[in-house]
């Protein structure tokens, strides 16, 4: 009985190790984010109808449509396998959240799987109502006043969904809804990264709000890094 | 054992062929009441009376929004008809995102839809109505891989009391119902000149002063469900997972107050008190029509 149990403990410890040691193992990609051209020229938001939220910004809230960073980078894209992606077993257990503060979304953009669930909470001393405009999902509508619990959603098919709330026009983000668990959000350097790939041949997408997707191939063969660099055409307007 | 063996053959045939076959023709059938429509009678109808508004795709796009040969399109209507496409439906009695039953729709036919161009369907038998009610659901994917939502439960109403009004009133401000209806249901809220529906057309929310019919049903069973799952499609939300269902019958008595020329139990009880008769006494004067005869 007692080397029964040794035996387990040691087989537990030893894939354990095994699996932590597994996860680096894989291949990763990295890359940046840029535009050409001219993107349109971020907004200061009027939140003087809200005193509770203007109060919360010591400068304006800019818009952010097109969010840029030095060197003529692009935050907020969302790079993911499109093609070729190890399928998935099941959706991550943790929540993707979603918060409203300063009647601002946080993030502007938010990646999360199908199935994963997604929770919306509000920071805010006033309502908003989230209302997700999905057009492949269902779309709802629900008002969140102040003290609210969060609410719990989940979408059933992959889509970008642009989100709004009536009562503040001035509030935009999106969902990006993936079937994949192989995607990033480009940071304030246009920065992303794609670890964790098995050997394969992928073809990788990126999205940005305005200036629609691109995509590029990529091949991984073991544990390398490769760079794929994505560049928009950047629209004035 | 014989005759058994032959039976139990014959139920897994009829398990094989006959309950594929009753799933596929339920498809294209709608059950109202006592009334099963049909997808194919409720085409002939649809290719009569409403594709002219609701286009030949049911998208919405009819010669009347999209009038041909005018560009740019100069619609005969003020707002874009259903687009069954999406199958995004305003009056429900199912929660917010979900499918509305076969009654729901088939009662927007009976009723049409007040500030739009949407007639009531009356002149048509209710055969014809669930008929329809049977095609448009072809119209939209949706229909065959969801189920329609579950309608929400809806207590019976308590008696009407003046506190009830006043906590109603309360919930008013709290839930920032004034945002877009105005603080006195005027329908002139902070948010109200910016609100557009989902297809980004201007959208105005409802002025409860002018006591017009609620799109949705005029009862108070109407009101209740026009909140709780909201008005799909526009920006009205659904208050179903903050407000619990008894607060929810005092937040219809005071609307009904808001209704300040359309006479009812509620704002009669309300005019009883002196705060309610001055307040409506205050909405009425601007409810006076200008022009001759006014001194």
């Amino acid at each position: 009985m007692r080397i029964q149990q040794i035996f387990l403990a040691a087989v537990a410890v030893l894939a354990a190790a095994t699996m932590s040691a597994g996860a680096p193992s894989g291949g990763t990609v990295t890359g940046k984010v840029t535009y050409t051209g001219t993107p349109a020229k971020a907004k200061a938001i009027d939140m003087s109808k809200e005193p509770s939220c203007a109060a919360q910004h010591s400068t304006p809230q800019m818009t952010e449509t097109a969010v840029t960073g030095p060197g003529n980078t692009l935050e907020n894209v969302v790079i993911y396998i499109s093609e070729g992606a190890p399928a998935e077993s099941s959706a991550p257990s943790s929540p993707a959240t979603f918060d409203q503060k300063g009647c601002h979304y946080a993030p502007h953009v938010l990646a999360f799987q199908v199935n994963q669930e997604l929770k919306v909470t509000n920071s805010d001393q006033t309502s908003h109502n989230i209302h997700p405009l999905a057009k492949v999902n269902r779309e709802w509508n629900k008002s969140q006043p102040p003290g609210t619990p969060p609410l719990s959603e989940k979408y059933d098919k992959p889509e970008f969904i642009s989100v709004k709330c009536n009562i503040h026009p001035w509030m935009h983000g999106y969902f990006a809804v993936l079937t994949t668990s192989h995607y990033a959000v480009s940071d304030a350097n246009g920065e992303f990264k794609l670890p964790n790939l098995p050997p394969g041949k992928y073809t990788l997408t990126a999205w940005q709000e305005s200036y629609g997707t691109q995509t590029q191939e990529v091949t991984i063969s073991g544990g390398e890094t490769k760079t794929v660099n994505f560049a928009f055409t950047a629209k004035p307007y | 054992m014989c005759i058994r063996k032959l039976t139990k053959l014959f139920l897994g045939f009829v398990a094989c062929v006959a309950l594929p076959y009753a799933s596929w023709a339920q498809q294209g059938e709608s059950h109202v009441g006592k009334y099963t429509g049909r997808a194919d009678a409720g085409k002939q109808l649809y290719y009569r009376y409403c594709w002219g508004c609701h286009g030949f795709r049911g998208d919405g796009n009819g010669e009347n929004w999209l009038p041909t040969g005018s560009y740019p399109s100069q619609p005969y209507l003020n707002i874009q008809p259903r687009n069954f496409a999406t199958a995004t439906f305003k009056c429900r009695s199912t929660p917010t995102g979900t499918l509305p039953t076969d009654e729901d729709l088939y009662n927007t036919l009976v009723r049409g839809v007040n500030n739009s161009n949407m007639p009531s369907w009356i002149t048509l038998t209710s055969q014809n109505r669930a008929d329809l009610v049977a095609f448009i659901k072809t119209f939209s994917q949706r229909w065959k891989t969801e189920k329609a939502g579950e309608p929400i439960n809806v207590p019976a109403e308590p008696a009407l009391t003046i506190d009830s009004i006043k906590h109603g009133k309360e919930l008013f401000t709290k839930l920032e119902c004034w945002k877009c209806h105005g603080p006195e249901g005027r329908g002139d809220g902070p948010s109200a000149s910016t609100l557009t529906d989902s297809n980004d057309q201007p959208i105005r929310p409802y002025n409860f002063s002018q006591g017009s019919r609620f799109k949705c049903g005029t009862t108070n069973h109407d009101v209740y469900k026009i909140f709780m799952t909201g008005v799909d499609g526009t920006p009205m939300p659904s208050f179903a997972d903050v407000v619990k269902p008894e607060e929810a019958w005092d937040l219809v008595h005071y609307l009904r107050t808001l209704q300040v020329t359309h006479k009812s139990p509620e704002l009669t009880l309300w005019m009883s008190t002196k705060e309610g008769a001055e307040y409506v006494a205050s909405q009425r004067v601007r409810e006076t029509p200008t022009g001759s005869g006014v001194q």
